[in-house]
């Protein structure tokens, strides 16, 4: 039995690592560097009906431990991705989990009906909290009768389980969580950026030209725990945790609190290698802590 | 092909005002095939900077398995890579990018180089490569001030070169262009790198002139994954400066 096999709605993955949306764009840079079919899946960049240029640069600023960015779902659209990125992913064994974006409901309805069709996504990803786009994004993951009320739409056209990514950036990102169950989400995946701001010293001004961007990194692992582990509480439908992960330290974390399945991000941007290298390292890491399978640290801090 | 490798510090010196002189030593050098492509460091283990630092290439000895940076110290990723000393590592991903193509210069050909402070070193190995194919190659490279001024002896050698400063410390005063349209310096092609407002100034006075222009942005990740560092290009489209440049043919992004 490979010990790092876990189970998500709709596709069994061969390991628990995978790059997280908008930190591996379609996978195609990386397949320079490595074999994709070592991934246990792979979250793509977030598609939107239509081509999306993005924000204005700057878009990125390093941070302490982190980075900002306000990229703003720059993307070449639906039909692009259907007839060229995913093409592309299909000679990897690699099951790709969709990212679905738009400034409507009509906007993730359309591209969740066609994309869940495409025969290598096994999952769509819902993304309704990008922080970075004025219109559509996180106006979905912020109410959770709006949120709630996406998801059943979404559902009805899907051909694949869907996943929705929670915003950090709300009161109580549980009720956030409980909504979209009650809409219908196979599994919940989280967190995405936390909003905030970085200024040039010298003027006083904004670097990004957003003025505000997404916080992700290591800082923000403290805060992507907690909510784990309070939404591990609360739901009964899986979690795939992300937010800061660099190390397999890191990936146990997020098991341990309650995530099945692990996403990296920023990492990927600093060492490109970093999810092979985890995947590597992650059967001594379970021999060290005394377990045969990934499947019992997941929820151990709760036991 | 890109390639990750810790590669280990030949010798560091400091060549002019904040600017450092590093030169690696490692089996990457071999993967360099290019003058004007860069190379991603990492300066330290820890997430403290986070992000690579992008610095192009001055120098590339491929028989020694060596190649040399230069860069300017003052941030926080660039002041810690000026405290490693001969025989320390440093984490590098590269080579990075397309790079000038000197076969776009015919041999006995004259090739005009234009640089602007911390884009002049990638026109070092550049001109080399030029210079080895028989082409004449002229160098302009602008400075702030006679302080920043790097590696004037080494252009000297490669052919004929003028030094421009802001405040005329050293050289001809005032921008790169002036002396350009002074000298009414005459070439086949140009390749330049530099700040933007420098390249924009050279991009409209070369109006339909034959030239390779080197562009700067903040970047991420380097490869073009990140989608960080893109610009308009004037079909109305985008590309990414780290993997689609960072040099590009004159016409192709909108300045």
């Amino acid at each position: 039995m490979n010990p790092l096999e876990v189970k998500l709605p709709g596709v069994t993955l061969k390991n628990p690592i995978m790059p997280a949306s908008g930190c591996f764009g379609f996978g195609q840079e990386y397949a320079n560097l490595y074999d994709l079919s070592k991934l246990g899946a792979i979250m793509i960049k977030a598609t939107t009906p239509e081509m999306r240029r993005g924000n204005p640069t700057p878009r990125v600023a390093e941070t302490s431990s982190g980075m900002l960015n306000a990229i703003g779902l720059q993307n070449p659209g639906l039909e692009h991705v259907l007839a060229h990125e995913l093409p592309f992913l299909e000679k990897y064994d690699v099951p790709i989990i969709a990212n679905v974006a738009g400034s409507a409901a009509e906007d993730y309805v359309e591209v969740a009906k066609a994309i869940s069709q495409a025969s290598n996504v096994y999952a769509l990803e819902l993304n309704i909290s990008c922080p970075n786009v004025k219109h559509g994004g996180i106006q979905f993951g912020t109410d959770p009768d709006v949120a709630e009320q996406l998801v059943r739409s979404v559902k009805a056209v899907s051909s694949v389980p869907v996943y929705v990514k929670l915003s950090p950036n709300v009161t109580s990102i549980v009720e956030m969580a409980k909504a979209v169950e009650r809409g219908g989400a196979d599994a919940i995946t989280m967190i995405n950026t936390l909003v905030g701001m970085r200024l040039d010293e010298r003027t006083g001004k904004p670097i990004i030209a957003n003025v505000t961007g997404g916080l992700s990194g290591p800082a923000v692992k403290p805060v992507a725990l907690r909510m784990v582990y309070e939404v591990y509480k609360a739901v009964n439908i899986p979690i795939i945790g992300m937010g800061g992960v660099a190390t397999v330290e890191d990936v146990i974390d997020f098991l341990s609190v309650g995530a099945t399945a692990v996403a990296v991000g920023t990492a990927n941007f600093v060492d490109p290698f970093v999810c092979p290298n985890i995947i590597e390292q992650l059967p001594a890491k379970l021999q060290q802590l005394g377990v045969s399978h990934v499947d019992e640290l997941v929820g151990r801090s709760h036991r | 092909m890109i390639q990750q490798e810790k590669m280990k510090v030949v010798r560091q010196q400091l060549v002019a005002n904040h600017i450092y002189e590093l030169t690696l030593e490692g089996s990457l050098t071999q993967q360099m095939n290019q003058p004007g492509q860069f190379v991603h460091l990492r300066v330290a283990d820890s997430y403290e900077p986070t992000l690579r630092r992008p610095i192009s290439i001055a120098n590339i000895d491929q028989e020694a398995g060596q190649f040399t940076m230069l860069y300017r110290a003052g941030g926080r990723g660039t002041d810690v890579l000026s405290l490693k000393r001969a025989g320390d590592e440093v984490d590098v991903l590269g080579p990075l990018g397309n790079g000038f193509p000197v076969e776009e210069t015919a041999p006995e050909e004259t090739a005009l180089l234009i640089g602007g402070g911390i884009g002049v070193p990638p026109l070092h190995e550049l001109s080399k490569r030029l210079n080895a194919r028989g082409v004449k190659t002229i160098h302009v490279l602008g400075f702030r001030s006679e302080k920043d001024v790097f590696y004037e002896e080494a252009f000297n050698k490669l052919g004929e070169t003028y030094i421009v400063t802001e405040d005329g410390s050293s050289g001809h005063q005032g921008f790169v262009t002036t002396l350009i349209e002074e000298k009414k310096l005459a070439f086949d092609t140009f390749y330049t790198c530099g700040p933007t407002p420098m390249l924009r100034a050279i991009d409209h006075l070369f109006e339909g002139k034959k030239g390779f222009l080197s562009f700067e942005e903040r970047m991420g990740c380097g490869i073009g994954a990140c989608y960080a560092c893109v610009c308009d290009t004037t079909d109305g489209g985008y590309k990414k400066v780290c993997s689609d440049g960072p040099v590009f043919p004159k016409g192709v992004v909108a300045l």
